[in-house]
């Protein structure tokens, strides 16, 4: 069989007779082509292409024609290797740069793969040449010179993970029905999360809406904070405010967490529950002046879970605690996302997909929502990991501390027995 | 009026040779060089050209080929990757000019040679860009999808002539000043193909080598080095205004008028 290589060749290749060039040097040199494809551009403006496969009756011949082809623009498919562009200045990519997606991606840099780092979706891959390493970036992180990844040569990327991903769930597809066995779902959710703390694989995540509050579901999430499966919290001002009002005044958005009646003068309990962490300077200030006693933000600080507040325009207040800067926000995220093995997002639309934006696709996501729509603008807007859960805040935050719980003395069990405790 | 960048000879020199006019030690007179360089500033402005200037830089003898900064199309500015070393340090003065006069500076990957409107010009909305000695002709295919226009390649092969401003010269009303013996027979065909047989004007090899394709074209004025009479009564005949300016000691470097501007509008 004779030595063969596909080439492949862009621009206006017909105007300029370029590809005829290359045809007749083919031949002229004694190797043969195939057209494999050829796509024409449309508008005077628009570039063509053509895939060719180039062979010859010697690997000698065949390099000899590569070469000689290779300076009219037909390269080799396999020498594609990353081209890199320089940032024309801060917060600005060169034209052309490669918009990464949140699979693991790796670049081919001098004839190797190495991998990209702090894999992210919409990010440009910044690469630092000397040391053979490369990052994904924000266009906000961007720095004047930085050496950035461009057009399409030499990237790959690998959705294997997903695969997995879906194996631990495969009772569940990725169609958001409200027809699934919700207490089995939960039990699998529980088991994972229990799996993922016992080996070590890496942190869990919460996003919360303040919905988690309104429901009166703080005590069963305290619970799991205590149980060890929370590892970071993400969430905006209102869940923290609704919480710390709950905590102070017994009301959630002015209404009453023991009989659910409005409250009268309850409507402005969470600009005092505002103002009372501002006197102490932040959350943490007043949990240790015993000021705040009971509820998701105090059980965070008593056990150490990382918590992220970012915030938003319609915030009222905000808590000091809230990054109010979203860059600088995205930025503390980011760091938390590089160590996450599982997110699990509740009752919040616009946090969960501003978090699914940061996610790898290697991060197992769990959407729960009220709400389908929720979890199809996630994986339409690219978190395509995630698994959704139709269902009540409160029904799922319940049952997956009792499922947690059962989960976790089960381990106990086991390590008893075996001796290992 | 058109503007026109331009950059003073005051570091005018012979330090090195990249191309076959120069020869190292090619000693140039700084003061004749000088007079040269305001002798075509003046022709320049006679004509309707407003030279816009930027400074000089030690150490940085070819800065004077402003042709070299960049492409520049509407207010986009595709700055050069030169093929030597010797002439990557005037890289980011060029992009510093640029960038601090309004321009959107834009940058062409780093393994791609590019060297600016010395490799590429315009003819109507087409650019034309020559390839080998210089310029990769990845860069073309980047520049076409960058700026959205057609980007016709052509093949130089006379190592004389080593940028596409030295052999090529579109004029206005479609009109073009070349030397057909500088490409190979497919740039000629694309030539032919793109400009009718009474719009080019092909030169004889010695005014090629007077760098007479390597001109100033402002309206119907021509502003080049000195060459032939022949020459400059075709362009008279064709309806164009030939102005000669002794352009001597930067050919000696392998550049001219065309070498030591660059249109900005």
């Amino acid at each position: 069989m004779k030595p063969s290589r596909t080439i492949e060749v862009e621009g206006h290749i017909f105007d300029s007779f370029i590809l005829q060039k290359i045809l007749d040097t083919i031949l002229e040199s004694k190797a043969e082509y195939l057209i494999e494809e050829i796509k024409l551009g449309k508008e005077k403006t628009s570039t063509s292409y053509a895939r060719l496969l180039v062979s010859a009756n010697n690997e000698s011949t065949l390099k000899d024609v590569l070469d000689r082809v290779k300076k009219h623009g037909a390269c080799e498919k396999s020498d594609e290797s990353v081209l890199l562009g320089a940032s024309p200045k801060d917060r600005t990519l060169p034209d052309g740069f490669y918009s990464t997606t949140n699979m693991i991606t790796e670049i081919l840099l001098d004839g190797d793969w190495i991998p990209v780092e702090d894999t992210a979706m919409d990010c440009a891959i910044v690469v630092d040449k000397a040391n053979r390493r490369s990052w994904c970036r924000k266009l906000s992180q961007i720095k004047q010179g930085d050496s950035v990844v461009m057009g399409h040569h030499g990237i790959r990327t690998q959705s294997i993970q997903k695969q997995q991903a879906k194996q631990e769930f495969s009772f569940m597809d990725s169609d958001v029905s409200s027809e699934k066995p919700k207490t089995l779902v939960i039990e699998k959710i529980a088991k994972r999360i229990a799996e993922i703390k016992r080996n070590g694989e890496g942190k869990v995540l919460f996003v919360l809406g303040p919905a988690v509050v309104h429901t009166k579901s703080q005590q069963a999430f305290t619970q799991m904070i205590e149980m060890g499966c929370v590892d970071y919290l993400f969430a905006g001002n209102a869940l923290a405010t609704h919480d710390i009002e709950a905590a102070l005044f017994g009301t959630s958005l002015g209404v009453s967490q023991k009989d659910g009646s409005v409250v009268e003068g309850g409507h402005s309990h969470h600009l005092r529950a505002i103002n009372k962490i501002h006197q102490f300077g932040g959350i943490e200030q007043a949990v240790a002046h015993g000021e705040l006693t009971t509820g998701i933000m105090h059980s965070c600080v008593k056990n150490g879970v990382d918590f992220v507040l970012a915030g938003s325009i319609r915030d009222d207040g905000p808590l000091p605690d809230v990054i109010t800067d979203t860059i600088a926000a995205q930025c503390e995220m980011r760091k938390r996302i590089k160590d996450t093995k599982m997110a699990v997002m509740v009752s919040t639309m616009l946090h969960s997909i501003a978090v699914g934006n940061l996610l790898p696709e290697y991060v197992e996501t769990i959407c729960v929502d009220i709400n389908p729509a929720v979890v199809t603008k996630l994986a339409d807007r690219g978190t395509s990991q995630a698994i959704g859960l139709v269902t009540d805040t409160e029904c799922f935050i319940k049952e997956l501390a009792q499922s947690l719980q059962r989960e976790l003395k089960d381990d106990q069990n086991i390590d008893v027995s075996t001796g290992l405790l | 009026m058109t503007k026109i960048l331009m950059c003073p000879p005051d570091y005018f020199s012979i330090d090195y040779a990249i191309n076959p006019w120069m020869k190292e030690g090619n000693g140039c007179d700084l003061q004749i060089t000088k007079e040269q360089w305001n002798s075509l500033v003046k022709t320049i402005q006679s004509v309707g050209g407003e030279p816009v200037v930027m400074d000089a830089q030690p150490k940085l003898p070819d800065l004077v080929f402003t042709a070299n900064a960049a492409l520049v199309y509407k207010k986009v500015a595709v700055i050069s990757r030169f093929r030597y070393e010797e002439r990557r340090p005037e890289e980011h003065f060029y992009a510093d000019w640029f960038r601090n006069n309004g321009f959107i500076v834009s940058l062409l990957p780093e393994e791609i040679s590019f060297e600016g409107a010395g490799d590429a010009l315009f003819s109507g909305d087409t650019l034309f860009s020559g390839y080998l000695p210089r310029t990769d002709i990845s860069s073309h295919s980047y520049i076409s999808n960058m700026l959205n226009i057609r980007v016709i390649s052509l093949e130089l092969v006379d190592p004389r002539f080593y940028h596409l401003d030295t052999c090529f010269c579109p004029l206005t009303d479609g009109y073009l000043l070349y030397f057909p013996q500088a490409f190979d027979e497919y740039a000629n065909q694309a030539i032919e193909t793109f400009f009718p047989e009474e719009k080019r004007i092909p030169v004889l090899e010695e005014e090629a080598c007077k760098f007479s394709c390597n001109a100033v074209n402002i309206g119907t004025h021509v502003i080049f080095n000195k060459t032939t009479d022949r020459l400059k009564n075709e362009l008279r005949r064709k309806g164009f205004q030939p102005h000669e300016v002794n352009l001597s000691e930067f050919i000696k470097s392998g550049g001219s008028s065309k070498c030591l501007t660059l249109k900005l509008d």
